[in-house]
């Protein structure tokens, strides 16, 4: 069956990684459903949070070949029960004919905040699970949006055992 | 010291144990070539015709030495033209090390002169890649490259380096020691002995993995023990020797009846080090309904890939082979061993030895040469025969392109295997199609004196190709006919070597009553029929019940 999983990943942080690791999905003929990346608190090594789908298989053998590549010193994935994850929205939406009340209670309902306030429109920030922020956009619809922008799904696991000390990898 | 870069390079590969490279000179590889006419007492370069010949030669010499070896070439088309040489050794799990050149940093990334991305457009077909841009990067970059080569499951590295890395200096210390190789726990063996103690058919599968770990005597004496019929994959065929009694062949496409069939009777298959390519098992959901999987691989990503094995043991073959040994008890299985040793017997030639079949040529060969004899093909009908018939004795003497099926892969092979067995007689077998690619290595092997004997099995058409059209396309002969005019004979004297026709087995043997020259390619036309099929076959994603025998 067809589910969305997440892979959490300590990666070197060096040019052509990034290349390497959607390389690697293109080429096995996985997708890629979002992705983030940033530098972790060893500025040699950089955290990654991929979001795919696909069935039991899949979910194994990406995290298997991800392991695989010099660049990647740790892939896992996380469990949705198991794990923290919150994406982050940026929304452009239109506030005239809708008066400024309707979008901010929306906003309040899903606790985002206005980060921009325009002649026409407002730019509000939005942090949640991808579920909330989902549903979030479906009710700004009608209001009108005129540009979005999504970070793709950061992700921790719950776990405090198995994590990877990224300290060991300053050189 | 303070050395440059170019000089670096040179003092790793020399610390490494390389005592030759391949490779062809151009503009971004100037300093390095400098560094090696420096170093000429200390490392060996052999130019080839194109630099796609020189990565094939390194990729023969590390399948003959098991260690990693060296191409170098050129930025920009010199880069490209390694491309797949790259791919072939990656398929096969061959360590090669590719340095590339680049134009200095202030131009990269501008599209300068013979200019390409040669770490992006390898990057699907490395285990790693490196852009060195400064001098000092360059020491630890070779030492990891290395490692990375040979460790593990073995493949190709590439190493592009910037003429500012090579013409630049910093200090050369000579002494990292950088190995990837660490212990890791052998897995639980318990399940699979528990298998391997009740199994009644048990069937020992063979692969290239074997070769790599060098666990051939543990996959013999596994074999000895449990009463278990050898089936090889094309990339594991030397692991064996073809003279044991219970090694039943090649399996898959156009493997042995006696090894298909063995397989699909088997209740217990040990794979050691092997992929389960499509070529090898057919119809998947046939393949294993019988029996057990127990897959022995080194590469977790292997397990369950294609095949859904029961018991996945991960880690090194021989490692593991052996601790299964020390646990598992004599068990003979004298109804089953009779049993394929029968279908053994049904693989015996029918045909008669007089006649100038590629079998018989191929035995023939085979009988003139001694078991340490390094054997390069290329890919087709004239591989497959070989895989079939030759009967190798010796691990790690044949040369071939399993995983990619490169047409072109012998001639550069051969002349990379016969450097590396001490530039012995070395045979190449190849077909009129396959030799026509990179035939231009005829160059390479007579400027270096080697005594190639090249035997192409002439069909005058691309015969596998032909194979399929006149089974599945209702001989369709759509661009197979070569209708070609090439004088092989005078090619061969052209190029410095020595060329002769030869029709019939008679005519053969006089080649070998006349005597091989010793330091030159010797090239044998051998004009065998058109429409001689390779059988036995399974047709694409059939079964063993659909085997045509011929």
């Amino acid at each position: 069956m067809n589910e969305r999983f997440t892979i959490s990943l300590i990666v070197n942080n060096k040019s052509g990684v990034l290349n390497r690791i959607a390389g690697l999905f293109s080429k096995r003929c996985y997708n890629i459903d979002s992705l983030a990346v940033g530098e972790t608190e060893n500025p040699e090594i950089s955290r990654m949070t991929i979001v795919s789908t696909g069935g039991e298989y899949t979910r194994s053998q990406i995290v298997k070949q991800l392991n695989k590549l010099h660049d990647v010193k740790q892939a896992v994935l996380l469990e949705d029960e198991d794990s923290v994850s919150v994406e982050h929205l940026l929304i452009k939406l239109k506030t005239d004919g809708n008066g400024n009340s309707k979008v901010t209670e929306l906003l309040n309902r899903y606790g985002g905040k206005i980060m921009y306030i325009g002649e026409s429109f407002i730019i509000a920030d939005l942090t949640g699970p991808t579920k909330n922020i989902n549903d979030c956009i479906v009710k700004c619809v009608p209001l009108g949006i005129i540009e979005l922008c999504r970070s793709g799904s950061l992700s921790l696991s719950k776990n405090a055992e198995d994590v990877l000390d990224i300290n060991n990898f300053i050189i | 010291m303070i050395y440059s870069g170019a000089r670096i390079l040179i003092e790793e590969l020399i610390r490494h144990d390389i005592k030759t490279v391949f490779g062809y000179p151009g503009g971004a590889v100037l300093d390095i070539y400098d560094e090696l006419y420096n170093n000429c007492d200390r490392i060996e370069h052999i130019i080839s015709a194109h630099e796609q010949g020189a990565a094939h030669a390194a990729d023969g010499y590390a399948r003959v030495t098991g260690k990693p070896a060296v191409v170098i070439a050129t930025s920009g088309p010199g880069a490209t033209n390694l491309v797949t040489g790259i791919a072939n050794a990656y398929l096969d799990s061959v360590p090669i090390i590719a340095v590339t050149g680049n134009v200095a940093v202030p131009l990269l990334g501008r599209d300068s002169f013979q200019e390409v991305d040669i770490v992006g457009i390898t990057q699907p077909i490395v285990k790693h890649s490196y852009i060195v841009r400064e001098a000092d990067e360059l020491e630890f970059i070779i030492n990891e490259a290395f490692a990375i080569a040979s460790s593990g499951r073995k493949g190709p590295v590439l190493i592009d380096i910037s003429k500012t890395a090579q013409s630049g200096t910093c200090e050369y210390k000579g002494n990292y020691n950088i190995s990837f190789n660490e212990k890791k726990p052998l897995p639980d063996l318990s399940v699979a002995l528990k298998a391997i103690e009740t199994a009644k058919k048990p069937y020992i599968y063979c692969g290239g993995g074997v070769l790599a770990s060098n666990a051939e005597k543990e996959v013999l004496e596994l074999s000895k023990r449990i009463s278990a019929p050898i089936g090889l994959s094309i990339m594991g065929l030397t692991a064996v020797p073809s003279s044991y009694e219970l090694n039943l062949g090649v399996s898959g496409m156009h493997g042995k009846y006696a090894s298909n069939l063995a397989q699909s009777e088997a209740d217990l298959m040990i794979a050691v080090g092997v992929r389960f390519s499509d070529r090898a098992t057919g119809n998947l959901s046939e393949y294993t309904k019988n029996c057990t999987v127990i897959h022995i691989d080194i590469d977790e990503a292997e397990l369950g890939k294609n095949v859904a094995s029961m018991i996945d043991l991960c880690g090194d073959a021989k490692l593991i082979l052996q601790s299964l040994l020390s646990s598992i008890k004599k068990s003979e299985k004298p109804n089953w061993v009779n049993r394929v040793l029968c279908y053994k017997k049904s693989d015996n030639q029918i045909s008669d030895k007089k006649d100038f079949l590629p079998e018989n040529i191929i035995s023939f060969i085979r009988a003139k040469m001694s078991s340490d004899t390094v054997v390069a093909t290329d890919v087709g009908q004239h591989q497959m025969w070989v895989v079939q018939h030759y009967g190798f004795e010796k691990p790690h003497k044949l040369l071939t392109s399993g995983g990619l099926g490169t047409m072109g892969y012998g001639m550069g092979a051969a002349v990379g295997g016969c450097v590396a067995s001490d530039r012995k007689r070395t045979v190449l077998f190849t077909g009129d199609g396959s030799f026509g690619m990179n035939l231009n290595e005829i160059a390479t092997a007579v400027s270096q004196g080697l005594p190639l004997l090249i035997v192409i099995l002439n069909n005058g058409v691309l015969g596998m190709v032909r194979q399929w059209q006149c089974m599945f396309y209702d001989e369709r002969y759509s661009s197979t006919t070569l209708n070609r005019r090439t004088n092989f004979v005078d090619l061969a004297k052209a190029f410095g070597a020595d060329g002769k026709v030869v029709n019939s087995m008679s005519e053969l043997e006089s080649v070998f009553e006349d005597g091989l020259p010793g330091n030159k390619p010797l090239i044998l036309d051998c004009r065998i029929d058109l429409d001689k099929k390779v059988f036995p076959m399974i047709p694409p994603q059939g079964s063993v019940k659909d085997i045509l025998i011929g």
